[in-house]
């Protein structure tokens, strides 16, 4: 391998900086013993954290953020699982323009995506709750769902669920022995993909939500308060930590599933 | 009385039957209604190019494809209507379908679990099958861990462990190296043997289908061509096109000239006016464009110049290749521009012809084939 250049040593880390610089301003002040969001540093405090815990408003906005984060990750990995066997397994007419439409909305600006389901929405007189958001959510997180398990799918060795029958099992059998075990990382990485995605997504939650905010939506109503701004900066401190971890999680599971799915 | 005993024998000792099988997928007829009959504990192989067929009628036994017409009846009990899974057979898949996430053991116990077993005995018979397949202790080995030939023997374990009536092997060996392929040709002859179960083998490699079958079903294009013992097919293929399948093959024009009640004769090109007995001609042969053929080995070279045959001619070597064992020559008939290959074993101090020498070639007309 070629020694890197020294301009890709300096692109890289121009790059990393411009990319994570102002992240790191979160935790910085998150901790900081100031209200006012400037330098120079004042002390450090846990206050902003503490803070956290009282606020009855962010724990009715994380209880929503959560269940419509749960529910759509649930939902679109089940899409998901379906779509990607019927992908790797069949072969139909319109299979093609069907799976472009499925994996459309990765492509398309969540603000158009949010506007026009609001407007399809109040057209059908429904009124804006957390099921319109989930609905969103599985809008948006379904073609992540699909790319991960199709992968899945398509690298296992057909003649594998045939062996399984062959050898005498049933066909629930074969799915519950042999099909499951194997798509089981990719399911999991795709629940954890699809419900991070759904935590932190504010556009379309923004959009589609009645009375019940979701955390995002939360959190961007707050700026509008000064006072309140080191307390946000903890909390996305907070959201950007478990947003890490989950992230890792799933892809630790994402190469399981490949190795696995690879050596067959 | 004798004869209908007979027949009742010979009925009973049939494992496999296959009455007018057909099957197509979409506009593509590949099966075109093959009758065929398969005996216990016979070692029978499916032998074809690529799309013959032979595949989908593997599959057609085993239960993993529905025929569109016909019936399979396996152990004199027909196979309407029973799936993949009730059937009294298993399959070694060319991919070997090891299940991954399972170590070689789990692999060729999967389809003992539903029978609840004891755990030792299970044990037992697992360990059993490993040794019969020459993985002795391989049980906790992780099936990504195995390599070509070992993920074979695993999935030969695994369907043997089954004691089906029949055994369906599909271009098990394709995958493997040369050397390799022939350990298993012969691992493979000596399980059935010492199982004494019908196996039948689909392959598209001749010499492998002659090496290891009792019978073989030569198939071009959904339907058989010819059935017989390896034997019969080298030494009497019923077709040029079989012929030229199996082995290498001479071949020549012929026109009829006269003919009675028993023998033709035939105008050879190059060759000579040579007279055929009417039975070794096969049926629906037109007598007006004959196919003239033999093999390179049914030609010989006369090295000494008190060698004598029936007939001779001499030649100058085009080309030699050399195998080591054989030597094959390639040369062109006398009056002709059409070249021919002659071969001859190189037994211990036979000379090997060099290019551009000439070479005396003896034959016999015993040695010529009319094929169809």
């Amino acid at each position: 391998m070629k020694k890197p250049s020294v301009f890709l040593f300096t692109f890289v880390v121009i790059y990393l900086v411009f990319l994570y610089a102002p992240i790191m301003l979160l935790p910085l002040f998150a901790f900081n013993d100031s209200s006012i969001i400037a330098f120079p540093l004042s002390g450090f405090t846990m206050d902003w954290f503490i803070g956290l815990m009282s606020e009855k408003t962010l724990h009715r906005a994380l209880k929503n953020s959560l269940i419509i984060a749960v529910t759509a990750a649930v939902i679109s990995t089940c899409f998901g699982i379906l779509t990607a066997r019927a992908m790797a397994r069949h072969d139909f007419i319109g299979k093609r323009p069907s799976f472009g439409l499925i994996m459309a909305p990765l492509f398309l600006p969540e603000i158009i995506i949010g506007v026009a389901l609001l407007i399809v929405l109040i057209q059908l007189g429904v009124s804006l709750n957390i099921w319109t958001v989930i609905l969103g959510h599985i809008l948006i997180c379904t073609p992540f769902s699909v790319s991960i398990l199709y992968s899945a799918f398509n690298n296992m060795d057909r003649s594998i669920e045939e062996a399984s029958l062959d050898l005498g099992e049933t066909r629930f059998g074969t799915f519950r022995r042999v099909i499951f075990p194997l798509v089981k990382p990719g399911v999991i990485a795709s629940i954890l993909i699809c419900f991070t995605i759904s935590l932190d997504e504010f556009v379309i939650a923004f959009f589609l939500t009645g009375v019940e905010p979701t955390l995002p939506v939360y959190i961007w109503a707050q700026l509008r308060f000064p006072s309140k701004l080191p307390s946000i900066m903890a909390l996305g401190f907070i959201l950007l930590l478990i947003s890490l971890i989950l992230l890792a999680v799933f892809e630790y599971y994402r190469r399981k599933s490949e190795k696995l799915i690879g050596k067959s | 009385m004798a004869s209908k005993n007979m027949m009742n024998e010979q009925m009973h000792e049939q494992m496999v039957e296959l009455s007018n099988i057909r099957k197509s997928f979409g506009k593509l007829e590949v099966v075109k209604g093959i009758d065929l009959n398969i005996a216990k504990g016979e070692f029978f192989s499916l032998l074809g190019p690529s799309g013959c067929g032979k595949t989908t009628l593997l599959r057609m036994i085993a239960g993993l494809e529905v025929p569109d017409d016909g019936v399979v009846v396996i152990n004199q009990q027909s196979m309407n209507g029973v799936d993949a899974n009730k059937r009294p057979t298993n399959m070694v898949f060319q991919s070997y379908a090891i299940f991954p996430h399972l170590n070689v053991g789990e692999n060729v116990a999967y389809g003992l679990i539903k029978q609840r077993l004891p755990k030792a005995e299970l044990r037992e018979r697992v360990d059993a099958m490993l040794k019969m397949v020459d993985l002795d202790g391989y049980y906790d080995r992780p099936s990504y861990a195995l390599s070509g030939g070992q993920r074979q023997r695993v999935a030969l374990a695994r369907a043997l462990i089954l004691e089906p009536k029949v055994l369906l092997l599909d271009e098990p060996l394709s995958a493997l190296d040369k050397k390799l392929r022939e350990q298993m040709q012969d691992e493979l002859r000596r399980i059935q043997r010492t199982l004494g179960i019908t196996f039948i083998l689909v392959t598209h490699d001749q010499e492998e289908a002659l090496i290891m079958s009792d019978r073989i079903a030569v198939m071009f294009d959904g339907n058989i061509a010819q059935l017989g013992t390896p034997q019969e097919i080298y030494d009497k293929p019923v077709s040029r096109r079989v012929a030229s399948f199996i082995g290498v093959m001479n071949f020549l024009e012929g026109k009829c000239i006269s003919k009675n009640k028993t023998s033709i004769v035939v105008d050879v090109e190059s060759l000579g006016q040579i007279s055929f007995p009417r039975d070794i001609i096969p049926e629906d042969t037109s007598l007006d464009q004959l196919c003239v053929g033999f093999r390179p080995e049914m030609f010989t070279i006369l090295y000494n110049k008190k060698d004598k045959a029936e007939n001779e001619f001499s030649s100058i070597v085009k080309n030699v290749d050399y195998y080591g064992d054989m030597s094959y020559y390639t040369l062109s008939l006398p009056n002709s521009d059409k070249d021919i290959m002659v071969s001859m074993r190189n037994t211990s101090g036979r000379y090997v012809y060099d290019l551009g020498e000439t070479i005396r070639v003896g034959w016999r007309s015993s040695s010529l084939l009319v094929l169809n």
